[in-house]
């Protein structure tokens, strides 16, 4: 497999601008002519949708929620980072660039993540024209504040909800566009497989999740964004329908896999209370502004926070990075709390699990003032936990929350098959091995309001699409395969259900593949996922038929994709020998316990090329070139 | 609905500071009655001004509570009320009671049809002596608190449905209406009371 | 200290799909841990089924955070449950005593029709949306965030209205079955914003209209529905709603339908 990231040449600054112009157009009659499917409706899909649904493309959008508007982007919490540099506090392109790549330790392609800095600035703009009620100030101005990993105040937010914010912004131009009549809107509709036809993307087959029935969908280009693959490890901060299903069908057929095992783990989640768990919440990283994370000095200590003398605190983070404090990058946050956690400093009733304290901000700011800014958070802590986070600090312990692998993309977005392009979460391009706080929002939309528009116009322009239609044998070939499979899945009726292999996978994947890895661990991960895919398609129970509204027969679908993934993300982070960002193998840290990078060995990109059930998969390499921000090793000291 | 409701508001407004005047004595109160009557044309403009804002009132009910009911067809097996307040769960039970109500007192009082001692003239000594008769009495006493407690929602709906709702002002606006449903009540309940009691008395014991 | 445990009994709806008829089914939770979700204790009475060969009850849930508002349905005659302010997935057990019979229903409106057991379809609000609850802005064409000012309070108002989730658990509450609250947040949170002026009057005739196609009912002013808003979203956005709903049928010169095909 050959990868041409298609990086353009030049000075990275003039980069897009000069691809941009370089770019193939597609006439504005002739846009009507193009059938574009895009699957997922959240930040990267929902604004890809409607702005070529602007344009005059005709667009097929997919989603498995029952409205666009829930697509799982809804529940991101802090904020989106843009270079506006409203603060006047040294801000600009170049900073939030040097900022993101240095943050994804320098595992991310420059040429994309300056693109992306770039975009920023008009992504706020558009989503204020938009009507996103972002946070002001008394003179009317657009308020900011501060997050993980920067030193400037870049972070646009809307409460506690920026990521709702967006995605309604995102879901009513998609609904004007479907009003408009340029926008099909399929929802309670899961995409199964990938058609491709003389080598191109040219189509889908999905499940409609009422009815049970498989439909064909043809059109010129499918984008994918479909988001991330948290779910994985069973507990994590994503929603429980969010899942792997498109991604994985599509590497299956032809798709490069990139980086699969650089995951993020946020280091600010609710503990796990008992096995009923059945996910993990997120308590925004904007919290890290104004709580201070600490344990208590002495192991196994087990008085209630109040009755821990000052002296006898660890303030851990602040001791350790004086620079950045409580707010140095997530994946150093999380590894810092599983250290002390190892140590046996650990709070709460597992164990697991640090303080994150207001008390100081309360006495300095004035409770009110807490409320203002957190009070959202606050209340969902209090409900999930009934503790009150005013008069005692939280308890908070890692979970997996992002997935910085995905499909790999050229610059222009396109998978490795032509006519499919990646957006947003779903792809790997821009946070390298660890996303920085408020970019995920960012990326998603940059991908979906300015980056898709011109590269996909290109690829129209630019290539020969013959006629295609759903009656082609192809689409039949694809639809025997999903029947085929759902009937299977259904015929087995073992004795197990669904959700305990995820139950099992996800632990095998948290305890070998997660805050830290090593090779053992890593190998007898493959072993024993191959073991329990095994026993999965043998043993479990998916009751009722194909033929109706069946969430189990759904949840089966997505839970054995996971068990092929999940060996995948074993294999890349056994073949990486060396730490960076989210990817921490034990074997390669610092004697203070850092990450140790291995830049002459493993710069560059993983693309995973599928062989085939139960065959190796290939390693492909994209070399990565740092001309403008050259590595070093991070350091928040 | 509002609209005519807040028509059919002032109009009971006016009705009570009128009808008030029974307390002043017989002069006062046939005096008024008398010179309501003098100019047809007003009269029965009002009247079939009122009749119309009564129909129209009924109308939009009717065609809400249409509308409503499709709207959920199925009921719940359990449904629990959480914010409402009695006077708005009850608007289609107090209606009706009220309007049943009008027939009778439009009867009782205008047409004296339902009245043994009716005189055309003589308004007070119909309200004194309709009014002794017990149940009579008790059913305009329970007619009115139905009444005031059908304007209670109803002022604090129109305000909502022509769009008004402000978090300083409204609190204060509904506690005023509260308050002058009450002083209604209290004023409409004083008459027949009033007759009861013998506070006040028929025209010939005031000689 | 060991989270209390309790035991249960649930009387649930059990549709099997649009056209079937449905009824109340009994079962019990056992050992409901009061640290569960409400959402984890059906996990738990669903894999209890699925071992014991019965279809589980479909119920609707995503993000489990009290976000995404996939999630609903009456518990004891209450949308979402007893907790104020609370989606149905963040509401925990400790709410409830042992010993305690729950009845779950889904949502009931004919503009909701029920799919399956819990599980309505709520493409009416999508479609109540897509009548005029945006801003048209062509990707692109903004101007600078910074350009127009924006007064604290108004985007507070804006924020407060635009919190709504789209669960649909006012149109439950309302013994009308009234969207007023949903569509009346919509209309408050761009109608509060300088950017939303423009189409202020269209958004507001359009959406209401589409109100009434859609089946939902009238509102008569009770507030149900304020009382079961997981966000809590006021009373004030209906009458925002009426008032630019009024002013725009008493100025509109009868052209506001346009756009789709």
């Amino acid at each position: 497999m050959k990868l041409d990231s298609r990086i353009p040449s030049g000075p990275i600054e003039q980069a897009w601008d000069k691809s941009r112009f370089d770019m193939k157009l597609v006439n504005p009659a002739n846009k009507r002519k193009f059938s574009v499917i895009v699957v997922g409706s959240g930040l990267a899909g929902g604004s890809a949708a409607a702005s070529l649904g602007e344009l005059g493309y005709n667009v097929k959008c997919f989603c498995f929620q029952d409205s666009p508007r829930r697509a799982h982007s809804i529940a991101a919490q802090g904020g989106i980072n843009a270079a506006k540099n409203y603060q006047n506090d040294g801000d600009s392109i170049y900073r939030l660039f040097y900022d993101t790549v240095k943050g994804g330790d320098f595992r991310a392609r420059e040429y994309n993540v300056y693109r992306l800095a770039q975009n920023s600035v008009n992504i706020i703009d558009q989503c204020v024209a938009q009507g996103v009620p972002f946070a002001r100030e008394y003179g009317g101005a657009l308020a900011n504040r501060s997050f993980g990993g920067a030193q400037v105040s870049r972070t646009f937010y809307a409460r506690g909800q920026t990521g709702q914010q967006l995605l309604l912004g995102a879901y009513q131009a998609l609904e004007a566009q479907v009003d408009a009549g340029s926008v099909k809107m399929y929802t309670r509709t899961e995409m199964l497989d990938l058609v491709i036809i003389n080598g191109k993307a040219r189509g889908i087959v999905t499940r409609n999740l009422v009815t049970g029935q498989i439909e064909s969908h043809a059109a010129d280009a499918v984008i994918l964004a479909t988001g991330g693959y948290g779910n994985v490890f069973y507990l994590s901060t994503n929603a429980k329908g969010s899942n792997c299903t498109a991604i994985w069908r599509a590497h299956k057929r032809g798709a490069a896999f990139a980086n699969p095992c650089f995951t993020q783990i946020h280091p600010t989640c609710i503990p796990v209370s008992g096995d009923y768990q059945s996910k993990l919440t997120l308590m925004s990283e904007s919290l890290r502004n104004d709580g201070r994370i600490w344990v208590p000095l002495k192991g196994g200590d087990k008085r209630a926070p109040s009755q821990i003398p000052e002296n006898e605190r660890d303030y851990y983070l602040e001791r350790r990075y004086p620079s950045f404090g409580n707010l140095v990058p997530r994946d150093v946050a999380s590894r810092a709390a599983k250290a002390v956690c190892d140590e046996g400093r650990g709070v709460g009733e597992t164990g697991l699990g640090v303080y994150l304290d207001f008390a100081d901000s309360i006495n300095r700011l004035g409770r009110s003032a807490i409320e203002e800014r957190y009070g959202n958070l606050f209340e969902m802590y209090n409900r999930i936990t009934g503790e009150d986070p005013y008069t005692a600090p939280m308890r908070i312990y890692p979970a997996i929350h992002y997935t910085m692998g995905g499909l790999w993309v050229d610059y222009q977005l396109m998978s490795t098959i032509p006519g499919m392009f990646v957006l947003g979460e779903a792809n790997f391009s821009d946070h390298g091995a660890n996303r920085l706080g408020a970019s995920a929002l960012m990326q998603g939309l940059s991908d979906g309001y300015f980056v898709i528009p011109y590269t996909l116009g290109n690829y129209l322009a630019s290539n020969k699409l013959e006629k295609v239609d759903t009656s082609a044998p192809e689409f039949a070939a694809v639809t025997k395969e999903v029947n085929d499979l759902v009937a299977q899945m259904l015929s087995i009726k073992g004795k197990r259900t669904v959700s305990s292999y995820h139950r099992e996978l996800g632990k095998i994947m948290w305890d070998n593949c997660g805050m830290g890895r090593n090779a053992a661990g890593l190998s007898n991960a493959i072993t024993q996922i191959q073991g329990l895919r095994h026993e999965f398609w043998n043993n479990v129970n998916v009751p009722g038929s194909g033929e109706d509204l069946n969430q189990q027969l759904e949840n089966a679908g997505r839970v054995a994709d996971f068990l092929e993934l999940g060996e995948l993300m074993c294999r890349d982070a056994l073949h990486r020998n060396e730490s960076c960002g989210g990817h921490f193998r034990e074997e390669y840290q610092t004697e203070e316990g850092e990450a140790m990078r291995d830049d002459e060995n493993f710069q560059y990109a993983a693309a995973w090329e599928y062989a085939g059930q139960d065959t190796e998969p290939i390693l492909n390499k994209e070399p990565l070139a740092f001309d403008y921000v050259h590595p070093a090793q991070r350091s928040y000291k | 609905m509002a609209a005519t409701g807040a028509a059919l508001y002032l109009f009971v407004t006016v009705h009570l500071l009128g009808n008030l005047q029974v307390f002043l004595g017989p002069d006062a109160i046939n005096h008024y009655a008398a010179a309501l009557k003098s100019v047809p044309e007003i009269l029965w403009g009002a009247r079939l001004g009122l009749l119309a804002c009564v129909g129209l009132h009924i109308l939009t009910t009717v065609q809400l509570a249409r509308i409503n009911n499709k709207a959920r067809p199925t009921a719940y097996a359990k449904k629990a009320n959480s914010a409402s307040t009695a006077a708005s769960r009850t608007m289609y039970l107090s209606g009706p009671t009220i309007a049943a109500f009008i027939v009778y007192h439009l009867l009782h009082l205008t047409v004296g049809s339902a009245h043994p001692q009716f005189s055309e003239t003589d308004v007070y000594s119909n309200m004194v002596f309709g009014f002794r008769v017990w149940w009579v009495s008790a059913a305009y006493i329970i007619a009115m608190a139905l009444l005031c407690t059908h304007l209670r929602h109803g002022v604090q709906s129109m305000f909502q449905s022509l769009g008004f709702n402000h978090p300083k002002h409204s609190p204060r606006i509904q506690k005023f209406a509260n308050a002058v449903g009450i002083l209604y009540f209290a004023g409409f309940a004083s008459m027949p009371l009033a007759a009861l009691t013998g506070i006040l008395p028929p025209f010939f014991e005031r000689l | 200290m060991k989270p209390a445990s309790m035991n249960l009994t649930l009387h649930v709806w059990r549709q099997a799909n649009a056209a079937a008829p449905g009824r109340m089914e009994r079962y019990d939770a056992p050992n409901v841990s009061e640290d569960m979700s409400f959402l984890e204790m059906l996990d738990v009475v669903n894999e209890q089924l699925i071992s014991d060969g019965k279809e589980p009850i479909a119920f609707e849930h995503d993000c489990r955070e009290g976000i995404c508002g996939s999630c609903g349905f009456m518990v004891n005659g209450v949308a979402h449950g007893p907790q104020k302010g609370t989606t149905i997935c963040q509401l925990h057990m400790r709410h409830f005593k042992d010993g305690e019979e729950l009845f779950l229903e889904p949502w009931r409106a004919t503009a909701f029709p029920v799919l399956k057991d819990l599980v309505v379809d709520r493409a009416a609000f999508d479609r109540i949306i897509a009548a005029g609850g945006y801003v048209s802005v062509r990707t692109g064409s903004a101007p600078d965030g910074n350009a127009i000012s924006v007064p604290k309070e108004a985007a507070d108002i804006a924020m407060d209205a635009a919190a709504c989730i789209g669960c649909g658990a006012c149109v439950a509450a309302c013994p009308n079955a009234a969207a007023a609250l949903f569509t009346g947040a919509k209309i408050s949170h761009l109608g509060t914003l300088p950017q939303g002026q423009a189409e202020r009057s269209r958004r507001a005739l359009r959406m209401v209209e589409q109100l009434s196609l859609e089946q939902f009912g009238s509102c008569t002013n009770i507030g149900e529905c304020v009382a079961a808003c997981p966000k809590q979203i006021p009373l004030e956005m209906i009458a925002r709603m009426n008032r630019d709903h009024l002013k725009a049928a008493w100025t509109s010169r009868g052209e506001h339908r346009s756009g789709g095909e």
